[in-house]
């Protein structure tokens, strides 16, 4: 079992006539996704890879049956592709794009409230739940089929845990990157609770960084709902505030959102949290063993 | 992206946001001039730096004459200022802002931020205006009073009603507030912002409402539609590497260490300076060369990282993905070869074409050291004693 997605999931790709489209189109179908169409306004009738392009999303669903999509267009297009995906009734849209005004996301998550969407990302590298489905950018291979969730608000510190995982015969029910902007569209707390939920997921792993109180709340969520086995890890520890740490969340402001605070935050809440990362694989181990 | 007061204030005026009257000037008898036209006393002379806390620090002066303007002007410009926010090293002061003096009744605090939890822009407003808010926030949190904007309406009438009669303000102050705080909504949004905070926001002997300082911070996501910002950039004000880096499309900050790090994502790159932390050894910068990296950008990264004086040995972390771990070495290559840099230069690869990216840097007749993971990688550090010789240093000084 997985959440969100599996074999069943079949992908529209907004943005497929694009450099970083038309690559990932190609990866995520090499790994065995469902890539049934393309979207890119006014290329209706091209073909990428084989895959047919439409002017629309309401196009592309009707054609081929969509009932997920990834966004790959530019950042000043992105929202709008949000909303597109959502009033179109697509259940899992990914929005890869990196760069989006918060204030545009602020308008598009406004608008996500009647929609039966749900949105993963912006600024992520999507989620996969091996063996069955890939919804992102990250490498396939470093992925094995398996009992534990994976949550981040990172790239390819998310790859480098899978791969400890992996490395320690953990593997994975879905990894979940949820995004490294201020507003995403799903924060920690949702999808814990679709790991929480799932019965093919025993046990979770979740990675923040400094900035907010995503993990302050989550934390909170997991000691009141949580009968699963998580275990955090924050990055960040040694960033200085008030600088912007690569994505556009990753700062500490007004003295809140420090690693130390979120660390301290899950511990109190019964979450054992990975200090070094070297010892990630190790731990994850030890804390999953009687359920994995 | 930040602006000065002086900017800020004139961005936000231009929202109907009441003001001083002000003018910034450059020299000594720029700020004679700009006082003269005020043709009031007392005037306030501002120093303009990219910090708060300046009225702490000493440049933030009355003057009551314009004698007091030209020595006051003469002391602060050129000055090295030092704030609670500047570090301390300090910024040297390079523009005054000269504003007439008010008289002031109250002093309030009002700002808007965006509120993550809500998805939303969260206005916040409270009586301790002119104080540290993160205090006022940590002991006396029900002295600060919060609406959270609609996401496409704002600020609405009742909520703005809401705040002012929270800051028990009355008559021709309380209509002024509700104008002012929905009209700073409008701008936040206008404006693209991350941050605008006025503090203090003060209502005057006459029962104005004017902001008597005030700080933006703008969405860096959303310069490319505001054109009319880049004019307004400072970059006197920020690091001479970061903004190098900038232009290289590199995610670069200048620590305190003396291990530069190259690494592809920004979650990857935090915590790798972590690790460095944890071998007993200190970073010296964060540097996301970001996933889309190509052969030339790993070139400049690896300058930019060099020019760093303080830099005694590199550590080199890419989990390839989208950015190959082959495209990496030969950027590493290209950019050993070019710049030949006498200290250690550990690398780490894993990923996409790991094999060919090991391959292409021992074929390269350099000398790497090469980790196989991020525990090696940490060994590998932590071996140099690079702490201790830092140490050291520290001690000697």
């Amino acid at each position: 079992m997985s959440i969100l997605i599996d074999g069943n999931t079949r992908v529209v790709v907004q943005g497929l006539t694009g450099r970083e489209g038309g690559f990932h189109a190609a990866q995520m179908a090499a790994y065995g996704t469902k890539v049934v169409a393309g979207v890119t306004p006014g290329k209706y009738g091209q073909q990428v890879n084989g895959v047919p392009v439409f002017n629309t999303v309401r196009d592309a669903v009707r054609a081929s049956g969509a009932n997920a999509s990834i966004i790959f267009v530019p950042a000043s297009l992105a929202a709008d592709a949000v909303m597109e995906a959502a009033a179109e009734g697509i259940g899992v849209c990914v929005c890869i794009t990196d760069g989006i005004p918060a204030l545009d996301m602020v308008r598009a998550k406004a608008f996500l409230k009647d929609a039966p969407t749900r949105l993963i990302g912006p600024n992520c590298p999507g989620l996969i739940s091996p063996g069955k489905c890939k919804l992102g950018i990250m490498p396939g291979p470093i992925h094995l089929p398996g009992p534990i969730g994976v949550l981040s608000r990172s790239g390819t510190l998310t790859y480098e845990v899978v791969d400890q995982l992996t490395k320690v015969g953990l593997g994975q029910s879905t990894c979940v990157g949820i995004g490294g902007d201020p507003i995403i569209g799903s924060n920690f707390i949702d999808l814990l609770e679709l790991f929480e939920a799932d019965p093919g997921t025993a046990g979770v792993v979740m990675i923040g960084e400094i900035g907010g109180t995503a993990e302050e709340e989550a934390a909170a969520w997991v000691r009141a709902h949580m009968t699963k086995p998580v275990l955090a890890f924050i990055a960040g520890q040694t960033a200085p505030p008030g600088k912007r740490m690569g994505h556009a969340g990753a700062i500490i402001s007004g003295g809140k959102g420090t690693a130390a605070e979120k660390m301290a935050a899950l511990a109190a809440c019964g979450i054992p949290v990975v200090k070094n990362l070297a010892e990630l694989g190790r731990m994850a181990k030890e804390v999953f063993a009687k359920v994995a | 992206m930040k602006v000065h007061e002086y900017q800020a204030k004139a961005l936000l005026a231009g929202y109907g946001v009441p003001v001083p009257r002000g003018e910034v000037a450059h020299t000594v008898d720029e700020a004679v001039a700009a006082a003269g036209k005020l043709g009031s006393l007392p005037v306030v002379v501002k120093a303009q730096i990219h910090a708060g806390g300046r009225g702490k620090g000493g440049g933030v002066k009355l003057a009551r004459s314009i004698d007091e303007v030209r020595d006051l002007a003469g002391k602060i410009l050129g000055m090295r200022l030092v704030t609670p926010q500047t570090g301390p090293e300090g910024k040297v002061v390079g523009k005054l802002l000269i504003e007439e003096g008010l008289g002031i009744a109250r002093e309030l605090y009002l700002a808007v931020l965006l509120d993550r939890t809500s998805a939303a822009p969260l206005i916040m407003a409270s009586t301790a205006g002119g104080m540290d808010i993160e205090e006022v926030a940590r002991t006396r949190p029900e002295q600060i009073l919060k609406q959270v904007c609609h996401p496409t309406l704002g600020l609405l009438p009742f909520q703005a009603r809401q705040l002012a009669f929270g800051l028990n303000l009355t008559g021709d102050a309380f209509r002024a507030f509700v104008k002012l705080a929905t009209d700073l909504v409008r701008a936040y949004v206008a404006l693209d912002c991350s941050l605008a905070e006025i503090n203090p926001l003060v209502v005057t002997n006459e029962g104005k409402v004017v902001a008597l300082d005030a700080k933006l911070s703008l969405d860096d996501n959303a310069l490319w539609r505001h054109a009319e910002f880049a004019e307004l950039r400072d970059l006197s004000e920020e690091d001479p590497l970061e903004v190098e880096a900038h232009r290289f499309r590199l995610n670069y900050i200048r620590l305190e260490g003396n291990i530069g790090i190259m690494v592809n994502g920004a979650g990857l790159a935090m915590a790798t300076m972590d690790l460095i932390k944890l071998a007993g050894a200190s970073p010296a910068n964060f540097l996301d060369v970001g996933g889309g990296a190509n052969a030339e950008m790993i070139t400049n990264g690896f300058k930019i990282l060099l020019s760093d004086a303080n830099v005694r040995a590199v550590l080199i972390n890419i989990f390839g993905g989208i950015l190959r771990c082959d495209v990496l070495a030969e950027g590493v290559v290209t950019a050993c070869r070019e710049l030949a840099p006498k200290l250690p230069v550990i690398v780490r690869l894993t990923g996409t074409n790991v094999d060919q990216g090991r391959e292409i840097l021992s074929r390269s007749g350099l000398d790497f050291i090469v980790a196989t993971d991020v525990a090696d990688a940490a060994a590998k550090i932590a071996a140099l004693r690079l702490g201790e010789v830092a140490a050291q240093a520290g001690a000697n000084r």
